[in-house]
């Protein structure tokens, strides 16, 4: 096991360090910074000492190199709009973006896997039709308009919940938390359905495909054979045999609900990451741009790394490196 | 059952008539692409002529009566812009873009994917390593990077459809390719004369395309919801081209005081777009799922 978790530990690390290359000098190619940096009317003696305050003047290769020390030291650099550090800028959004998705992805598996199981086990059934039915709504839908609905029924037309922001926050372990307030909750549940209702579809379709298979294999057969109730069969068994590949998709899902929240909070108004990257973008902020899909890289290679752990625990055979 | 042997082609499309949800579902998509297609003639407006709006007729709702002397039936938007005309210019927007999209990225994905399969080795290592790093990468996330880094515009957007969706096209193609390479009748054509090229083309690639028809009709619905997202955060198409998600996004900041229409007509035919090649597509992915051929 260890030398697996190691090999698996060595592959991440030339995986993100391949990611920064490519994202250095992706982001490096976007329009020109001095645009944003300074002002049209600024004097020459402005225009350098700024260049050279912010080491544009250095060459690509020097300039990657100089952000990879600091980033080693923990410091990803000013934004140029904000003026802060961005590892500070990001660190003060990502609670707000962490509850929502971990919420949505929480909600999209307890309610999905379920619901999968059981059209998996009916799969002619009324209701397994009409579930699948919803989840190729919720798989098709575009995730912003789905919000936009939810918003003009809601907050709108019924006026139950409110349209945006984060609501009352209470500070726990020096951080400020919607999930536990009740009007939190009430900002949080629309964009936490909106962002769960793909996640939602895509548990459906893989719980469904693994329990159709399951219930022909021998294993179903012979557990039928043995007397066990049905209710046993897939609480037990079945559930067992299909946990892996959604296992696998709670993990990744975790992470590109990460990137999906961009439309969500951008919709909602909720104050995340994502509506700071969609900002960055549109005003060239480099710094943050680098550092958000940095982290994001690295963020997909640790749950990649952790999937692979749940995976060698979920399946004997996985194992077997540890046996030698 | 006749001995003669039944093309694969025509035995998918006799198995798809059995599913009368599929079928319905291939019929609206192709009475949407016939909307889009003859949309100059069917629309009651040009809504690219902007000397033909009027303001008075601004955000009208269904079924006024505007000063072309005509009912607006899904109502006007903001420029006083017929909304059913609007809608059926966007729909050909965004078809042609997710078409495009889909057919670059068939073609580069699948040289990719089939030649990996085809020359095996470290070429095939390294190609699919990085076929693999991307698929782990959201698509949304890469598209949204690369509009910043490329500009607005056409070419522009389908660049970054491509270049986030490829990766699929490359996984399927080398699947079906390497599963076609390792049996025993590709070895004994490349014991005889014939050239790679003709092995490729003749015998490979035929018995890839099932599957990347599967993937294809999935990533177009997907290039457009892609698309119409982009479009929506103000990073997708110019102004002047309104593709579906452009008109959605022109409606949001009217739908707070209840003025709907401008945002929902839209939003329902990308919908009705998308629901409708995702059926189809998943429709042909069960017939073709040979683990539930039994």
């Amino acid at each position: 096991m260890s030398s697996f978790l190691l090999k698996r530990l060595l592959q991440g690390v030339v995986i993100m360090a391949a990611m920064s290359v490519i994202v250095f000098a992706g982001v490096y190619a976007i329009g020109n910074p001095l645009d944003v940096l300074i002002p049209p009317e600024a004097t020459q003696d402005v225009r350098e000492r700024t260049i050279a305050r912010f080491g544009l003047d250095k060459s690509l290769v020097e300039q990657y190199f100089l952000f990879i020390s600091n980033l080693l030291k923990g410091d990803l650099g000013l934004s140029y709009i904000y003026n802060e550090p961005v590892l500070s800028l990001i660190g003060n959004r990502l609670p707000a973006t962490l509850e929502l998705v971990l919420t949505a992805v929480l909600g999209a598996t307890l309610i999905g896997v379920p619901l999968g199981i059981y059209a998996g086990y009916k799969p002619h059934g009324f209701a397994a039709r009409a579930i699948m039915a919803i989840s190729i709504l919720g798989f098709s839908v575009p995730t912003f308009w789905v919000g936009l609905i939810l918003i003009l029924t809601f907050a709108v037309s019924l006026g139950w919940l409110p349209s945006g922001g984060r609501g009352e926050t209470v500070e726990f372990l020096g951080i400020e938390w919607s999930v536990l307030t009740l009007n939190g909750w009430s900002h949080l549940v629309l964009p936490a359905i909106n962002l769960a209702l793909f996640k939602l579809a895509i548990m459906v379709r893989l719980a469904r495909a693994g329990t159709r298979e399951v219930m022909l294999s021998d294993t179903v057969k012979f557990a039928r054979a043995a007397g066990l109730s049905e209710m046993t069969i897939l609480s037990r068994h079945v559930l067992k045999l299909i946990s892996i590949p959604i296992v696998t998709v709670f993990g990744l899902e975790l992470a590109s609900t990460l990137a999906f929240a961009v439309v969500t909070e951008t919709i909602f108004s909720w104050p995340g990451v994502g509506k700071l990257i969609i900002d960055s973008i549109k005003n060239l902020d480099r710094p943050v741009m680098v550092a958000y899909l940095i982290l994001t890289a690295g963020l997909f290679v640790t749950i990649n790394l952790c999937v692979d752990i749940a995976y060698a625990l979920l399946d004997p055979r996985l194992r077997r490196g540890r046996a030698e | 059952m006749t001995d003669k042997a039944v093309s694969p082609w025509r035995n998918l499309w006799v198995r798809f008539r059995e599913d009368r949800i599929a079928l319905a579902a291939l019929v609206v998509v192709g009475i949407i692409l016939l909307l889009a297609l003859f949309a100059p003639f069917i629309a009651p407006q040009d809504p690219y002529d902007l000397s033909g709006l009027s303001l008075r007729d601004a955000r009208r709702p269904p079924g006024w009566v505007g000063s072309g002397g005509y009912v607006h039936w899904l109502g006007t938007d903001a420029q006083g812009r017929d909304l059913l005309s609007a809608i059926l210019y966007g729909l050909g927007v965004s078809i042609q873009i997710g078409i495009f999209a889909g057919a670059v990225g068939l073609v580069i994905g699948t040289t990719i994917g089939i030649l990996a399969a085809y020359h095996r080795g470290w070429f095939e290592t390294v190609l699919m390593r990085i076929i693999d790093l991307q698929l782990s990468f959201p698509p949304i996330l890469l598209a949204l990077v690369l509009v910043a880094a490329l500009g607005q515009g056409k070419a522009q957007l389908i660049a970054a459809l491509v270049a986030a969706q490829y990766a699929y096209f490359a996984r399927t193609a080398f699947g079906a390719a390497s599963a076609e390479r390792s049996k025993d009748y590709i070895e004994a054509a490349r014991a005889t004369p014939l050239s790679n090229t003709r092995i490729v083309f003749r015998h490979i690639l035929p018995n890839a395309m099932p599957a990347l028809i599967v993937v294809a009709t999935v990533q177009v619905a997907y290039a457009i919801a892609l698309e119409s997202t982009l479009s929506f955060l103000g990073l997708g198409l110019p102004v002047t081209e309104p593709s579906l998600g452009m008109l959605i996004s022109n409606g949001v900041k009217y739908m707070m005081s209840g003025r709907y229409w401008i945002s929902v007509y839209p939003g329902i035919a990308l919908i009705i777009l998308i629901v409708a090649i995702n059926l189809v597509g998943d429709h042909v992915r069960d017939i073709l799922n040979p683990r539930l051929n039994r």
